[in-house]
């Protein structure tokens, strides 16, 4: 019955080198242009933020009262000196854009960071475990969401001082009850599911059923979950500068920029305008990543390869 | 028990009783659960031991217990003499291969994210059998055995129908050659056309492997086709186990004959004058079971011994086995004619 059947010889299976890999992603790209656009676009922020001192034409920090509250360019009075113009003190406008990108990525990723891998720690065991540890730490967990978020925040900020560093850790720590629970009901789920009770009626370690059976599984909505809390992340991160709680005033992010430039919103509306696009551009690209990493990490979404 | 070389699988009083709780943190409990309750059967070599009873009656718990999937309450299973209740982990673990299980549910057994080729093999990997081009091969002629084509490796469980990814179930649990399979109600996810289809691949596979079934079934046509003999169970425990033929032809029990008497016949004829025996109620719940025979509450035949004592299960005939006290009876324990027809039914 099988001489007619194409044979799949060992060698053809376990080939999968890193240029198939990524021609593989490149395909999948092709077939999804949501994806397509917030890939792209996630690249070229991810760049931004890394070359910033070299994209950027001008030295943020550095003022011009003269120079002050210029338009952008293809507004009169505008010049391209400033495409995007100047802020009150005459700082370049894309310039500190530019730089401020560095600023919400960085508490994005390591805020997600911290919070995934707490809440991730946190879940596994309380879902592996079950029983008695499960209770204590979704009891942990349940405080932590009763908390009201942004009393916390403010308190912490007063208290530890306004820095990068604590900006951080907060989102880190605030955000890990939800992947804690998060991860907690898909290990319920899976530990349950009949593959691992047919891994362990072949015998199958505990490693190997979280190894290879739990992690896989839960790696793909964990991935998804982690970009749209980034997504939040550089959200809240905004609305925290915006109310004067996060990096201090010189620091040029984007919601201290939208701070100062609210006060202006009338008279000189760029102000507050750019870095309101910077911030919905970003959050748009995390969502759109999101949106197709969920599909591409889960085999029944993904459309059958060719 | 008589020591018999031809008894694969023996399983002696098991019990498994689920606990009851409530509260969160503090959770005390409240009841119990006896899905299984005082279970008695032997398993012989090569044959096919069929398992029925109503949904909830503790058949696949009976299944998983003696794979030790679910800790037992209390019991013996002894597999070709070794009593699997005194080994640790490891020595289980190493006891493993010669004993599988298949699912009833073919999706969920299946691990979304592994290929095809990665589920079969995974028994392989798991106790070090060969290398990974040996795993392949291996992988290709269970595929093969199986009918399913090798060329198909790659793909995932969510490209195959229903009876496809049973027979990946049926081919991962035959990757490590073992004696003694037992089957979860492999069939009754599936459609009609191919229920038939696996069961005559397991019958046929049988055949050639030498394998011993337990198999879990409520269908009790296709108990009736694939097994040697028949073991009835009603709210965790065992009614009646007999022959296939005399348990079909001459069931003892009265829950045996009001089961076998609702499998319709595939002939006009016949089936016009087929009578039912049409039980009244539910099963009682197994958390408060009933007294004496659990059966009695249901039973057209019940008398009062049936409710103050627990009947024994005894061997009748040879080979039949039955708990009822009714058997030793002058009235007996069959039924009288004085049920429905089944054309009366509809």
């Amino acid at each position: 019955m099988t001489a007619a059947t194409p044979q799949v010889g060992f060698d053809e299976f376990e080939e999968q080198t890193w240029q198939k890999r990524l021609a593989y992603v490149g395909r999948l790209l092709q077939r999804d242009r949501g994806g397509m656009l917030g890939f792209i676009l996630f690249i070229l922020i991810v760049l931004t933020a890394i070359f910033a001192p070299v994209i950027a034409p001008h030295d943020p920090l550095k003022q011009n009262l003269r120079a002050a509250k210029q338009p952008p360019a293809w507004q009169e009075g505008g010049s391209w000196e400033q495409p995007l113009g100047t802020d009150t003190l005459g700082r370049d406008m894309l310039s500190r854009i530019i730089f401020g990108t560095r600023v919400s990525l960085t508490v994005g990723f390591f805020g997600v960071l911290i919070a995934g891998t707490l809440g991730m720690v946190s879940g596994l065991v309380a879902g592996y475990v079950g029983g008695r540890v499960d209770g204590a730490i979704m009891g942990v967990v349940n405080i932590f969401l009763a908390i009201p978020y942004l009393v916390f925040v403010v308190v912490v900020a007063a208290i530890l001082g306004r820095n990068l560093l604590n900006v951080i850790l907060i989102f880190g720590i605030t955000d890990s009850p939800i992947f804690a629970r998060v991860t907690r009901g898909e290990v319920l789920r899976i530990r349950e599911s009949g593959y691992v009770e047919s891994a362990v009626s072949a015998g199958a370690s505990t490693g190997r059923i979280l190894f290879d059976h739990i992690l896989p599984n839960l790696i793909g909505p964990l991935i998804t979950l982690a970009t749209f809390e980034m997504s939040a992340m550089i959200f809240y991160e905004a609305g925290l500068s915006f109310l004067g709680l996060s990096v201090p005033p010189s620091v040029p992010s984007w919601g201290n920029m939208l701070q100062v430039g609210r006060q202006y919103l009338t008279i000189y509306p760029w102000i507050a305008t750019w870095p309101g696009v910077a911030i919905a551009i970003t959050a748009l690209t995390f969502n759109l990543l999101g949106d197709w990493l969920r599909d591409v990490l889960d085999p029944r979404l993904r459309r059958s390869r060719k | 028990m008589v020591a018999d070389s031809n008894i694969l699988v023996r399983v002696e009083n098991l019990k498994k009783y689920f606990p009851i709780t409530r509260g969160w943190l503090f959770s005390r409990q409240v009841g119990t659960v006896k899905a299984v309750d005082d279970v008695s059967l032997d398993i012989r070599q090569g044959e096919t031991l069929g398992v029925v009873g109503e949904s909830g009656c503790g058949k696949s718990t009976t299944g998983r217990a003696i794979l030790q999937l679910h800790k037992p309450t209390s019991w013996h299973v002894f597999f070709e003499d070794v009593d699997l209740t005194t080994l640790n982990a490891a020595e289980l673990r190493a006891l493993r291969p010669k004993m599988q299980m298949i699912f009833q549910d073919s999706v969920a057994a299946l691990n979304p994210r592994h290929s095809v080729g990665k589920i079969i093999g995974e028994p392989l990997v798991i106790h070090n059998v060969g290398t990974a081009r040996e795993v392949h091969e291996r992988v290709i002629e269970l595929m093969e055995m199986v009918g399913l084509k090798p060329a198909w490796i790659k793909r995932f469980p969510h490209e195959f129908s229903g009876g496809q990814r049973q027979r990946i179930n049926i081919a991962r649990a035959l990757a490590l050659n073992p004696n003694f399979i037992v089957c979860d109600e492999p069939i009754s996810a599936l459609d009609v056309s191919i229920q038939a289809q696996v069961v005559n691949l397991l019958k046929e596979l049988q055949k050639q492997l030498g394998l011993t079934y337990l198999f879990i079934a409520h269908d009790l046509s296709m108990v009736r086709h694939i097994s040697d003999r028949v073991a009835v169970m009603y709210l965790g425990k065992v009614m009646e186990l007999a022959n296939r033929n005399d348990l079909f032809r001459d069931p003892l029990h009265p829950y045996t004959q009001s089961l076998s008497s609702a499998v319709p016949v595939p002939m006009p004829k016949h089936e016009r004058r087929r009578r039912r025996f049409i039980l009244k109620g539910d099963p009682p719940s197994p958390s408060n079971p009933p007294s004496g025979c659990v059966f009695h509450t249901r039973c057209p035949l019940s008398v009062e011994m049936c409710v103050t004592t627990v009947p024994e299960f005894r061997e009748l005939r040879p080979d039949h086995f039955v708990a009822c006290h009714l058997t030793d009876t002058e009235t007996g324990s069959k039924i009288p004619e004085q049920t429905v027809l089944a054309s009366e039914l509809t």
